[in-house]
């Protein structure tokens, strides 16, 4: 895995930072003069952590770039929160043009540096689950089977949430939304639905592919920063549990993400060219309902009648555990 | 230099000398010579410090000419009918950020019934996307009025099409005198984008704009594409300065006598019928009405060459009183007429003219001559109604084979 | 305007960072507040010990040990000396234990001890003389502390001791093996060093005669007198007082007790006890004890030490008569309240030597001419908050004053009375200890806790530590010492981790700088709470807004 290892020091490297680390080894979002590319202001709802987690990728991406950042933003609740006209939460050079686009925008934006001569400046994309599992999947897919020099992650709250919370490809087993109510014999999304953009991209043979949530910032800024070392097609897709949309508590939204990983529900993997390259371990595993009790959506999974349920979504994570080996061999 | 080319590959070479810094090509016939050409000279390096990019879908297509634009390159790209509405939702979202992108649209009939021969419908869908729509009547007009767009949608910060009739004008081999790369380069400013991404000085394009302030937004847009009517008249008048030749303009006046393109044609009188009609139907048009001048039938050609900003004043002075206006065309809006009869119909409000909609050649008809002839004669003589459809036949479209209507409802 | 000098896409573009002008601190219906709460280790530290703070200072490494050594000895001016003998009741309540083994406080503050020895760290100058003088009685822990306190404030103290050397209980109850004692020595010294004066041989008999000659009189005299039962015992056999034994065995005149000793008790200085017996030669040492385990006062790893070197344990009996090498033992049995009842059951067990460990009193001879001096349950009554007893002027702190009967204690109570003796001469009204908000376990989000056990401190071997009278326990290397200080949590303060200031969604915390921690925004602050979620050590609360 890519994540770096710090000496032990009183919290290891599972923290932020620490008054202990080095200059060398302090996370990006640890230092007082971060960028804070999605800064204040913005209007997310409490607890977002698609907020969070764009702050995170973004400020390790423009100084891995020397602030030579350019980003192109799908339409989704990122975009609306952050740019209600005439305030801007942003400070790189940030476009938003569609919701199906931002592949195809940010393609567009490398084209014209490359052809400026301009290959100094790096192109981030990005988008919901919506704006990338769904609608804009055709952009996606065309910018990565291109190998277009563009970044793209994926903040996936596993659904609709800006119109109101529906349904997407990437919500969940069970999970109840607005257009697939908890009512009727299988309440919820179907199971047998959805699709794994992260194997997706996989299969697009891109140079890199990874996965991370906000439970593991090291992680996640190690990915982002492998990720703005290449050139070519690179998708990250971040697990970004939205409060709103999940019913949580809004101070859940990190421990929810914890959850998810070391459940074996959420596998935080990176791929090179296809292959499986990295797994992160699962380092204190907690059963599926640690992460599904306190969402609001899977409510009706601790009613009478959920046990089955339950149990093929303890199903789903022992096959992520074994596919991905999230034990590492010491089960 | 004069040359035969085919109409496709004039386009190509034209906009190959205005140096886009990203061409983007999805493919779709009646366009698909135009995007061709330019891979090939992205190859050869004719088309030096370009990127030319083989997108997934006119959707992407747009979608990456927006990036392009966005960060500072001049960007292309050529579509036609199914290929424009797919891409539609982009179409205007550029216009709507103010990016001069140019686009050539290869004219065709939009289904279904699926048909890939020329009419207007595509562009006529996206009369109000915010879009400069130039038509060009021949081959000559539609290579010269790549550049034309170019300096326009680039002084305007809006972007532009350039609409020319599909198969009729884009495979279609004339003798063109094309502008070379040394001229263009005198001619056409280089690109300065009014808003460009650039990490030096960083800014936020496409927020989102509530109800407070979406009407203004729209009113400012409004206001500038007041403005592209004059833009477009002078740099088409640069050009005839430049290159000795008429291109683009509002309107085109043909000359009473010898039905030529004459800028200084004076205009029609109250006496006259005057049939207005864009692209290149205007050709058959010279044609057609050469005879009946010559019989001293009052009649005049008028030429619509800027459909999107819709030049109501050029379009009066050049009518002057005519007492009948005779707009032949190539799109319909179904349960009302013609699409340029409905603006041409604005524009003449509150005057006396009597204006006949000839719905001619959807879907790749031949409109002919003597139908046209026909048309003008029987508008003289008090016979034509309000709306007609040239060559219409009386027994409907052909019967299906037996069996198949079963599987109606 | 005309539209052709209209901005290009107004409503659409605007610059960076201009979010800044909508403050989104008006949603908020809880806000985050930095608190500081005591962490159970300090809570429990009868010395009162700043632990979480100087553990923090002491992970910062060599740049950090002297600062940690000083914040220690604020409290404690023995701390080579309690980082050995300390039963470390902060390492029971720490609450690493539940993520996975409590932090090795004790050891830590042992380096940080022999550390300043070596270097030859003095204690901190005392304030400017006050003028006063103030007499200590007694110079175990308590004493010791008391002066060292009262000389930290300015005052001339005086220390007298009946004993030929200082230390009390450390210096003749405690068994070399546990404490060395040039390690006692030398920090004695460097309380001296301060200028207080330490008179040995000196009996202080007359409290009328001590408070003529001092302003204040601080009681510290310990309880240094065995109990003792009675027991039916014949002419031959050997009875001796556990704690004379381990009193001349300090004293260098070890006493010969046969291969065979039983020790009578429970309690610390049974184990003490019984351990010098083994090094001392006994192959067998058997320590009787009427009750359980459960209830046995020797703190269990001085049980689990003695035990490792070979101490047998003879639970619920008692010695019901001693008759030359013949003990007779009688089997007692807990009744359903807990108290052990004899059964009738006799055995019998040899033993050369019976060691009476069974508790000790204080010497309260000096208290003859001071009747307001009230004594009960043989230790000297004190009011509660000021430790002062009947006497004005007269204080008394330690094992002859009610409460454990620690080393620990007796510096904490030590350094109370020299507090209070300080209000006193002054004169104020000495204010009761704060009652402190405590970091339990609950506020803690422990998955920030990398794994690490405790680093144990390499005991020698079992079968080498019976033989003499060596050092049982090794001390920490710096390495270790700052590894171990590194395992602390941080209970219920902020030691600047980064999470709230990283993990903050609306980018509303403030980083100040190395030390000066994070400053909320409420401009923009909307209250989600992950700061508080997140926050390793509990040291932010959300409390409810009122607008």
């Amino acid at each position: 895995m890519t994540t770096v290892h710090i000496p032990f020091l009183q919290t290891g490297t599972l923290a932020v930072g620490g008054r202990l680390l080095t200059e060398e080894e302090r996370s990006v979002q640890s230092h007082a003069d971060r960028p804070s590319s999605l800064t204040k202001g913005h209007r997310a709802c409490q607890g977002c952590a698609e907020a969070l987690a764009a702050r995170w990728v973004m400020d390790t991406a423009v100084e891995a770039a020397g602030g030579k950042l350019v980003v192109a933003n799908a339409t989704g609740c990122l975009e609306v929160f952050s740019t209600l006209y005439p305030e801007s939460a942003w400070k790189p050079p940030w476009i938003h043009s569609l919701f199906a686009n931002a592949a195809a925008v940010a393609t567009g934006i490398a084209a014209s540096l490359h052809a400026q001569g301009r290959d100094d400046v790096r192109v981030l994309a990005q988008g919901g689950d919506g704006g990338t599992v769904d609608i804009g999947l055709a952009a996606v897919s065309g910018m990565f089977e291109r190998n277009d020099d563009v970044l793209y992650v994926c903040y996936d709250n596993q659904g609709y949430m800006n119109t109101g919370v529906q349904r997407s490809s990437a919500t969940p087993a069970t999970a109840r939304t607005a257009t697939t109510p908890a009512v009727g014999r299988h309440p919820g999304q179907a199971f047998g639905q959805g699709k794994s953009m992260v194997k997706i991209a996989m299969a697009h043979e891109i140079p890199y592919v990874a996965s991370a949530t906000p439970a593991d910032l090291r992680d996640l800024e190690a990915k982002v920063r492998i990720a703005m070392s290449i050139r070519g097609a690179r998708y990250l897709h971040v697990l970004v549990p939205c409060p709103l949309g999940w019913g949580s508590a809004s101070s859940a939204s990190i421990a929810l993400a914890r959850a998810a990983v070391q459940s074996g529900i959420f596998p935080v993997v990176e791929a090179r060219a296809g292959e499986l390259t990295g797994v992160e371990r699962i380092r204190e595993r907690v059963d599926v309902s640690e992460y599904l009790r306190p969402q609001a959506r899977f409510a009706h999974l601790f009613k009478p009648g959920g046990e089955d349920a339950l149990e093929r979504w303890r199903a789903l994570a022992e096959a992520n555990i074994r596919r991905y080996d999230l034990l590492g061999g010491a089960r | 230099m004069r040359e035969v080319l085919e109409g496709s590959q004039a386009v190509a070479r034209t906009v190959a000398r205005c140096r886009p810094g990203v061409v983007c090509a999805y493919p779709i016939s009646p366009q698909t010579h135009i995007v061709e050409a330019l891979s090939v000279m992205a190859r050869t390096g004719e088309l030096a410090d370009c990127e030319y990019v083989n997108v997934e879908s006119e959707f992407s297509a747009m979608s990456v000419a927006i990036g392009a634009s966005a960060a500072g390159s001049r960007a292309y790209t050529a579509t036609a009918s199914q290929g424009l509405l797919y891409m539609a939702e982009a179409v205007y979202n550029a216009a709507g950020m103010g990016l001069p992108i140019v686009m050539t649209v290869a004219n065709r009939a939009v289904g279904a019934p699926i048909n890939i021969w020329n009419d207007h419908s595509d562009a006529m869908a996206m009369r109000d996307a915010g879009w400069l729509q130039l038509f060009a009547a021949d081959n000559q007009e539609a290579a010269d009025l790549h550049v034309i767009a170019f300096a326009a949608a680039e002084e305007l910060g809006i972007p532009a099409m350039v609409c020319m009739d599909g198969f009729v004008l884009t495979h279609a081999s004339d003798v063109v005198e094309l502008a070379t790369a040394d001229q263009i380069d005198a001619f056409l400013p280089p690109y300065r984008p009014q808003q460009v991404l650039d990490v030096d000085h960083p800014t936020t394009i496409g927020t989102m704009a509530g109800p407070e302030s979406f009407t203004e937004t729209r009113y400012l847009q409004h206001l500038r594409f007041l403005d592209a009517a004059d833009v477009i008249a002078a740099w088409s008048d640069r050009f005839r300065a430049a290159f000795g030749r008429e291109a683009g303009g509002l309107i085109a006046r043909y000359s009473p006598d010898t039905l030529d393109r004459d800028a200084q044609a004076p205009p029609a009188s109250s006496t006259d019928l005057t049939v207005v009609a864009m692209g290149s139907v205007v050709g058959t048009l010279q044609a057609a009405l050469a005879p009946l001048r010559a019989e001293g039938v009052p009649v005049r050609l008028v030429g619509v060459s800027s459909f999107r900003p819709f030049p109501e004043a050029a379009l009066r002075d050049a009518l002057g009183g005519s007492r009948h206006v005779l707009v032949v065309d190539r799109a319909l809006e179904l349960g009302a007429g013609g699409v340029l009869t409905g603006s041409v119909g604005r524009a003449l409000a509150g005057t006396r003219s009597r204006i006949h909609s000839v719905v001619a050649g959807l879907g790749g008809r031949p409109i002919l001559e003597a139908s046209l002839q026909d048309a003008v004669r029987r508008a003289l003589a008090g016979d034509l109604g309000a709306l007609e459809f040239l060559d219409l036949k009386t027994g409907g479209v052909p019967v299906p084979a037996a069996g198949a209507s079963e599987v109606t409802r | 305007m005309s539209g052709h000098d209209s901005p290009p896409t107004v409503g659409v573009s605007t610059g960076p960072a201009t979010s800044l002008a909508y403050h989104t601190g008006t949603w908020r219906t809880e806000r985050p507040v930095y608190v500081d709460l005591a962490p159970p280790c300090s809570l429990a530290c009868p010395s009162g010990e700043d632990i979480r703070g100087w553990l923090g200072s002491t992970q910062e490494g060599e740049a950090g040990f002297e600062k940690a050594w000083r914040r220690l000895v604020a409290a404690n001016p023995l701390p080579a000396v309690m980082g050995r003998i300390c039963y470390h009741p902060c390492q029971t309540a720490c609450n690493r234990a539940s993520v996975d083994e409590e932090v090795g406080i004790n050891a830590v503050e042992r380096f940080l001890g022999d550390t300043a020895l070596e270097r030859g760290w003095a204690l901190p100058a005392p304030a400017a003389q006050s003028g006063r003088r103030v007499l200590v009685v007694g110079s175990g822990p308590a004493g010791l502390s008391a002066a060292y306190q009262l000389r930290q404030r300015g005052h001339a103290v005086t220390v007298r001791e009946a004993a030929a050397e200082p230390g009390g209980m450390m210096r003749y109850g405690i068994p070399a093996y546990r404490l060395p004692r040039d390690v006692l020595a030398a920090e004695i010294r460097r309380i001296e060093a301060t200028g207080v004066r330490v008179e040995c041989g000196r009996r202080v008999d007359s409290l009328d005669d001590a408070l003529a000659e001092y302003d204040a009189v601080v009681l510290t005299v310990g309880a240094g007198v065995a109990h003792h039962v009675d027991i039916p015992a014949g002419a031959a056999s050997k009875i001796v007082d556990a704690i004379d034994v381990l009193r001349d065995v300090a004293s260098g005149h070890p006493p010969l007790l046969g291969r065979r000793v039983a020790v009578y008790g429970g309690g610390n200085t049974a184990m003490d006890a019984a351990r010098t017996a083994r090094r001392l030669g006994a192959s067998d040492a058997v320590v009787v004890y009427r009750r359980t385990r459960e209830q046995m006062p020797a703190h269990p790893t001085e049980l689990a030490d003695a035990v490792g070197e070979g101490v047998r344990v003879q639970w619920l009996s008692t010695i019901s008569a001693v008759d030359g090498p013949r003990v007779t033992i009688e089997r007692m049995a807990l009744d359903t309240d807990g108290v052990p009842r004899g059964t009738g059951e006799f055995e019998e067990l040899d033993a050369d030597t019976v060691l009476l460990a069974v508790g000790q009193d204080a010497d309260l001879s000096l208290l003859t001419d001071a009747p307001d001096v009230v004594v009960a349950e043989g230790v000297v009554q004190v009011d509660p908050v000021t430790l002062m007893t009947g006497r004005q002027g007269v204080f008394a702190a330690g094992d002859v004053s009610p409460g454990s009967r620690t080393a620990t204690y007796a510096i904490g109570r030590g350094a109370r009375a020299a507090k209070a003796v300080d209000a006193w001469l002054a004169p104020r009204v000495l204010p009761a200890e704060p009652v402190a908000r405590e970091a339990g376990s609950d506020r803690l989000n422990p998955w920030y806790y990398s794994d690490a056990p405790k680093q144990h401190r390499s005991e020698l071997e079992a079968a080498r530590r019976v033989t003499g009278f060596e050092e049982v326990l090794a001390g920490l290397d710096a390495e270790h010492a700052v590894f171990e200080a590194r395992r602390c949590m941080s209970c219920g303060s902020c030691f600047e981790c980064d999470n709230c200031y990283g993990m903050c969604p609306d980018d509303a915390i403030r980083k100040l700088g190395p030390g000066m921690r994070y400053e909320i925004d409420y401009d923009y602050c909307k209250g989600c709470g992950i700061c508080a979620a997140e926050c390793p050590c509990g040291a932010i609360d959300m409390v409810p807004e009122v607008r």
